[in-house]
């Protein structure tokens, strides 16, 4: 059997990954490397195929195409019960005849580890519910069971860990407490993780590479912050976290910035942060990194500047509130601004003016199905 | 039904409140019910078992009394068709556990995203049932008998000495058991497995089992109170029954079972005092055996 007791994970390579199913295709050539050790998350909405690309790494799913390789060693043809990967399911997928204690050895009895139960416990001790071990599961609650079944897969020291959206079940304050074990056992049992979620907060915090996933493909890849910072395409810039997209032809070109016309009102964008420089082109900002005026500023090239407009919507969200103003002529936009003073900064129904720094503004390869300037 | 009551300890005292007493009227049919058409005859059975003949000598006639020797009469007389009774209780059970499982894994597990598969396999185990049981054991003697074109092949192929025959024979009587009871045993396994959980074998395979381990030690466990709803649901009608065994259908001369010695007390011999005594301790060997094999098998402990 290809499954030693490793005690570090290895790197995982897919090659060429196509899966379709009848009538459609969940995937469509799929290349990926992850590092050994790394924390990579697989983000993307409901149906882009990514618990299929995690279910071909476990071996419960066949690719119609292409090869998955662990460690080098390519395990394309090998029954889940030969690959060195354990999944934490979606359910935790506890087996409900089975003790706590049980359903933790049961790895390790499969593979005639000596001295299973004592290696069980000590997984249990980890995520600290060896007290529990000769409970059933369905006495336990959602977060304790979710510990078990990362305890189960963990004890077996695979290669590589495979997480199917283990916390979506948790509320929201457990879910954020899991989001930090896991990160700290990770750390410290220094194997390679990879987490399939559409939470794009929990991608964002636990993860060093995200691959945001969408229609069967990887839009793009990287670190949270660059991806965050530099979507570009529509889909991640949206995905993940807000974002106001604007779409024009291009009216003005210079040696750092790009400028396109929107219905009128001039936007800019740096070339560096642009996948396109001609043509019709959409251009993006966060919504936090725009700003409202109550009376006109006068700003220099370095900023862009749309208005007038009304707010016509306000959100509370805490720390912030959320802005909508309408600017007649041009469209929508959405800023976030601190309650660091008063809540909220403008009455509804305020005339203001909307602006932010060129270097914030990025271009994107494609075009958004629907502009935030369409007019209205 | 005694049995299913063993099961459940003492439901704790419950202090006569409004919903008790609404639990009770609906309770009363099935308690009246039971006190008619169980209770009475089995009182009435066990008074008869210990009866004495009439000093008349008339046959037939038997007067009240306290005779505990009709019991060790019974034993002593019958104690090979007992026996006979109760190894071809089991082993019909056991062979029909092994055809029935596949069966109702295949409907339960395999067919699952097969709606109209699923449909037309269930009504095919259920279809016997359109026909009248003895209709059906009745066919099985004309398939068996002794110049039909299988007993024939038998005898060509020499699997069967000219002078053999198949009806008649222990084989025929546990084929004819084991035949009538699938659909006992198929239908409790089904049930159990259309409930399980694929994404629990998908957790076996991913922790190192072959699929073989999985299933003995994800799918079988699991599949356990079916298991046993159809082994008891099998083995309990087949220990006492008496169509398969008798001569009118797939029986011979030394097949008789318990209840072909009954039926013949009764209305042949009319010994009803040994008759009853057979069923008495056939109904209190079942009890002990089916106590002990529940609790053996855990039952209690699955979920």
């Amino acid at each position: 059997m290809a499954t030693d007791f490793v005690a570090r994970g290895q790197d995982l390579e897919l090659v060429g990954i196509r899966k379709e199913f009848p009538g459609f295709t969940a995937i469509e050539n799929l290349d990926l490397k992850i590092p050994a050790g790394e924390f990579f998350a697989l983000l993307g909405p409901s149906g882009c195929g990514k618990t299929t690309t995690l279910r071909i790494v476990a071996g419960l799913e066949e690719a119609t195409h292409g090869k998955v390789l662990i460690g080098g060693k390519d395990v394309s043809g090998t029954k889940p019960h030969e690959r060195p990967v354990n999944t934490v399911f979606q359910n935790y997928a506890l087996f409900p005849h089975m003790s706590v204690l049980e359903n933790v050895a049961f790895g390790l009895r499969q593979r005639k580890i000596k001295e299973p139960l004592a290696k069980a416990t000590e997984a249990l001790q980890m995520v600290e519910l060896e007290h529990l071990g000769n409970r059933k599961p369905q006495q336990l609650s959602g977060g304790q069971q979710q510990r078990v079944a990362l305890a189960r897969a963990l004890v077996n020291r695979p290669a590589l860990l495979l997480l199917d959206e283990p916390l979506g079940a948790l509320d929201l304050k457990l879910r954020r407490q899991m989001q930090v074990e896991l990160k700290a056992i990770q750390m410290e049992v220094g194997l390679t993780f990879l987490h399939v979620t559409h939470d794009q907060e929990e991608a964002m915090d636990m993860a060093d590479t995200v691959a945001v996933m969408n229609h069967g493909q990887i839009e793009q890849m990287g670190a949270p912050e660059a991806l965050y910072d530099r979507p570009k395409t529509a889909f991640v810039a949206r995905f993940l976290g807000q974002s106001n997209i604007f779409v024009g032809e291009v009216v003005e070109e210079n040696a750092n910035t790009i400028s396109i016309d929107c219905n009128g009102q001039k936007v800019s964008a740096p070339k560096s942060r642009s996948e396109k420089h001609s043509g019709k082109v959409a251009i993006g900002v966060r919504p936090e990194k725009a700003t409202f005026h109550e009376d006109k500023p006068v700003l220099d090239s370095n900023h862009n500047l749309v208005g007038p407009g009304e707010i016509i919507d306000i959100r509370f969200t805490g720390v912030s509130n959320q802005y909508l103003i309408d600017i007649p002529g041009f469209g929508d936009i959405t800023v976030f601004a601190q309650n660091v003073g008063k809540s909220p900064v403008v009455e509804l129904g305020a005339q203001v003016w909307v602006s932010w720094k060129v270097e914030h503004a990025f271009g994107l390869s494609d075009l958004p199905p629907k502009a935030d300037n369409d007019g209205e | 039904m005694a049995f299913v009551a063993l099961g459940q300890g003492s439901a704790g005292s419950a202090t006569p409140t409004k919903t008790s007493r609404v639990a009770f009227i609906l309770l009363a049919p099935g308690l009246i019910y039971l006190g008619l058409f169980f209770l009475t005859p089995l009182v009435s059975l066990i008074i008869t078992s210990l009866k004495v003949s009439s000093p008349t000598g008339e046959i037939g006639m038997y007067d009240f009394g306290f005779e505990l020797g009709n019991y060790a009469y019974a034993i002593g007389q019958y104690l090979p068709q007992i026996l006979r009774s109760f190894t071809y209780a089991i082993i019909a059970t056991v062979m029909a556990l092994m055809i029935s499982y596949p069966i109702a894994y295949f409907i339960g597990v395999k067919a699952r995203n097969k709606p109209l598969l699923q449909a037309m396999l269930l009504t095919l185990v259920i279809a016997p049932f359109f026909i009248s049981f003895l209709l059906r054991t009745f066919a099985w003697k004309q398939i068996f008998s002794n110049d039909s074109p299988v007993t024939n092949f038998l005898h060509t192929i020499g699997l069967l000495a000219p002078d053999q025959y198949v009806i008649g024979t222990p084989f025929a009587v546990v084929f004819g058991l084991t035949y009538n009871f699938i659909p006992f045993m198929t239908l409790p396994i089904y049930t159990s497995l259309e409930r399980l959980d694929i994404r629990l074998l998908e957790a076996g395979s991913d922790l190192y089992a072959t699929p073989a381990k999985t299933f003995w030690k994800v799918t079988f466990p699991l599949s356990l109170p079916g298991v046993i709803s159809g082994t008891l649901l099998t083995f309990i009608p087949i220990s006492g029954d008496y169509v398969n065994a008798s001569r009118d259908f797939l029986g011979g001369s030394d097949t008789a079972m318990i209840g072909n010695v009954v039926e013949a007390n009764f209305f042949r011999i009319q010994d009803y005092p040994t008759a009853s005594a057979l069923s008495v301790m056939l109904m209190a060997a079942i009890v002990v055996l089916v106590s002990m094999y529940v609790r053996k098998s855990g039952t209690e402990d699955l979920l």
